[in-house]
């Protein structure tokens, strides 16, 4: 059932839920063995499998290791610059856990979080002075939010009135969105006071409000309010039972009376709107302006965690804070030990792997108990 | 802009169209075998890079192409293999684990090539190429149809061989009934895990060889990152083909003179940003998508793993 039989990623959801009954019924294995297995297991291992991909190059992993703890959790700046990170990431999580619990395989939100980003370093520098502080805000990430949506129409409608496969669409558009939004950098929204080329910068004044006296953007809390929000909208709501119901079953969902196309296409318009979202929160919150050809591709990056928070929005969030940790720990390892930032990308496979295998274990073990 | 349809810029509109139409024609024909077989490899991106790495290494260190087209093959399969065992055997969700091998190859490759070569991107000889007198001197189109690496006419015996092979042998209609309906294939005797594992590995073998071709010949270096999406292209050429290995190699042309306009822009002197041109194949993959989606026909059981006696 869960990883193993259906291309449907929603089953994984209906899965925990069905173990967490089971489980109640049959205490021999208990919730901490099983917590063990799925969670703590393959992160682990997949740490161990990087430390020997590390050895093979050349590098200690202990000091690896260290040093991006060092850098990210017990340092105050770092911690700081972990819990900015965490933004974006939180509201890219919010846009996964609403398409995989409907069942979509959004791929493409790396080109419609680029392209909400564009939008609003195009928009709100040009908003100051006109608008209010908040509502330049509030408007930045509202065109951001459409502008993701409207790039998940095309994939949406292939996938709703024509049965088009959404992981192949969405990836094309994603590639797409990532050189249009480099594109309209450099001839629409080019800054013409700097030779680089790059949009108008938002003041730092401008920006969304640091917290207290540290240098965390507040962007943080409006990504956990996204995450919580969507949690509950998907497991509280009726609207949110709709669409897991498209993402369970979408024969049964139509026998069901469910307008299975349209639930589809708001299914896309919420996910990529959160990544467009995502996009916002890092213009506003943190950088200010999109340089050409910036691409952080955190897209693809958080579907692991999502997959091992098992779509549960808390579960999430306290990934995406080791997973933020880790990134800028990664950064600055790339820069003092000189080991290149692509070595996340190899932990962050291994950790997909490692979960695969750890799901597939706790099926055989419960298999073994019935 | 005046001077577009000169002879230079034709060469080299025809030439990089064959050049890129390789490595997507390659890869295309090797996931249509494991889509045939219901195998959905996602995680053909990373064996395209795995094969562009180690194609390059060993071409390099052996000074060998044909050896480097072997590690190629090598580098694909590798991968194919992971994928082989935890999405055939295991029945692992086949996209997350796709995705995850493009990534880790991603990450693998760029980092095996910085603590190899540092900041530095050393280059390949240009490769020798076959010269049919007559034919290699005809005015624009002898160079880059008769000029080019022999592997090219192998890619094109490839689309005969197994057209013929999903056809006319019980190799074929095993594949298919893989993908169509397992279950059945248990029941009449045939190895469904089997006939998976061989079909996701000859994915890797053949999206390695189009991954080093791409490194040797079309670039003569390896960068990081290198495949830039063909191997996703080649998912789509091998679903709008509607299993048939000709299709694939039309597609695969189309694809790669809408890539070749970037090159040959450049050689008229066009201003037209990079970025814009890139956009192209991706932009005509939507195009192709939206006019026949509609169309597409993948094999009932594809992307789902098998399990005897489930439901």
């Amino acid at each position: 059932m869960t990883m193993q039989e259906d291309i449907n990623p929603s089953a994984v959801d209906t899965e925990a839920d069905a173990s967490a009954a089971t489980s109640a019924i049959a205490p021999e294995r208990s919730a901490f063995q099983r917590f063990l297995t799925v969670t703590v297991g393959p992160i682990v291992a997949a740490f161990l499998l990087s430390a020997i991909i590390l050895m093979l190059v050349g590098v200690n992993p202990l000091t690896y290791y260290g040093y991006i703890l060092d850098r990210s959790l017990f340092s105050g700046l770092g911690l700081e610059q972990t819990a900015t990170r965490m933004a974006p990431l939180l509201f890219l999580v919010a846009s996964l856990i609403i398409a995989f619990r409907a069942g979509i395989w959004n791929l493409g939100t790396d080109g419609q979080f680029l392209l909400g980003a564009v939008i609003a370093a195009a928009t709100a520098p040009l908003l100051v002075g006109v608008l209010p502080g908040w509502a330049v805000l509030v408007v930045g990430f509202l065109l951001a939010a459409l502008v993701g949506a409207i790039w998940s129409i095309i994939p949406a409608l292939l996938k709703a009135y024509q049965g088009v496969n959404e992981i192949i669409t969405t990836l094309m558009m994603s590639f797409l969105g990532v050189l249009l939004a480099s594109t309209l950098v450099k001839l629409a929204f080019r800054d013409p006071t700097t030779t680089v080329p790059q949009t108008r910068t938002l003041p730092v004044a401008d920006r969304l409000p640091r917290l207290f006296d540290t240098s965390i953007s507040s962007g943080l809390i409006w990504g956990l309010i996204a995450v919580i929000l969507v949690h509950l909208m998907m497991t509280r709501t009726a609207f949110g039972l709709r669409l897991r119901m498209v993402g369970a079953n979408p024969a049964a969902a139509t026998h069901a009376g469910l307008s299975v196309p349209l639930l589809t296409m708001a299914t896309f318009g919420l996910s990529a709107g959160f990544a467009g979202l995502a996009g916002a929160s890092e213009i506003l919150g943190v950088a200010g302006n999109v340089r050409a050809n910036w691409d952080p591709a955190y897209g693809l990056m958080v579907i692991p965690l999502v997959f091992l928070a098992r779509f549960h929005g808390v579960g999430a969030i306290v990934l995406v804070f080791f997973y933020s940790a880790l990134m800028i720990g990664s950064e600055s390892a790339a820069r003092r030990l000189g080991v290149p930032q692509d070595f996340t990308l190899v932990l962050v496979a291994s950790l997909l792997i490692c979960l695969g295998l750890g799901e597939y274990i706790d099926q055989h073990k419960r298999k073994k108990e019935r | 802009m005046g001077g577009l349809l000169t002879e230079a810029f034709l060469s080299s509109l025809f030439t990089g169209a064959i050049v890129a139409a390789v490595p997507m024609l390659l890869a295309g024909l090797g996931e249509q075998m494991s889509e045939k077989a219901g195998v959905l490899n996602i995680g053909i991106e990373g064996m395209m890079l795995m094969g562009a790495y180690m194609g390059f290494l060993v071409a390099f260190k052996t000074e060998s192409l044909w050896l480097g087209f072997l590690g190629g093959i090598l580098g694909g399969v590798l991968v194919a293999i992971v994928m082989a065992v935890l999405c055939v055997r295991l029945g692992l969700n086949q996209i997350v684990i796709g995705i995850g091998l493009t990534l880790g190859v991603e990450g693998l490759t760029a980092l095996l090539h910085h603590f190899q070569f540092s900041r530095t991107y050393p280059r390949l000889p240009a490769p020798e190429r076959l010269n049919i007198p007559g034919l290699t001197d005809l005015p624009v189109i002898g160079p880059s149809l008769f000029g080019r690496h022999l592997i090219v006419y192998l890619a094109l015996i490839a689309v005969a061989v197994l057209a013929y092979l999903y056809r006319r042998t019980n190799l074929g209609m095993t594949l298919r009934a893989a993908g169509e309906r397992p279950a059945a294939l248990d029941v009449a005797g045939g190895n469904v895990l089997g006939i998976r594992v061989f079909a996701t590995l000859f994915t890797g073998g053949m999206a390695g060889l189009g991954g080093a071709y791409l490194a040797n010949i079309g670039a003569g270096l390896f960068i990081p990152f290198m495949t830039g999406g063909a191997g996703f292209i080649g998912i789509v050429l091998a679903m709008l083909a509607r299993g048939r290995p000709l299709w694939v190699l039309i597609g695969s042309l189309i694809f790669g003179a809408a890539l070749s306009m970037t090159t040959a822009l450049q050689v008229a002197g066009s201003n037209i940003p990079t970025d814009v041109i890139q956009m192209l194949p991706f932009a005509a993959v939507m195009l192709v998508l939206v006019l026949f989606g509609r169309r597409a026909k993948l094999p009932s059981a594809l992307g789902a793993a098998y399990e005897r006696g489930a439901r």
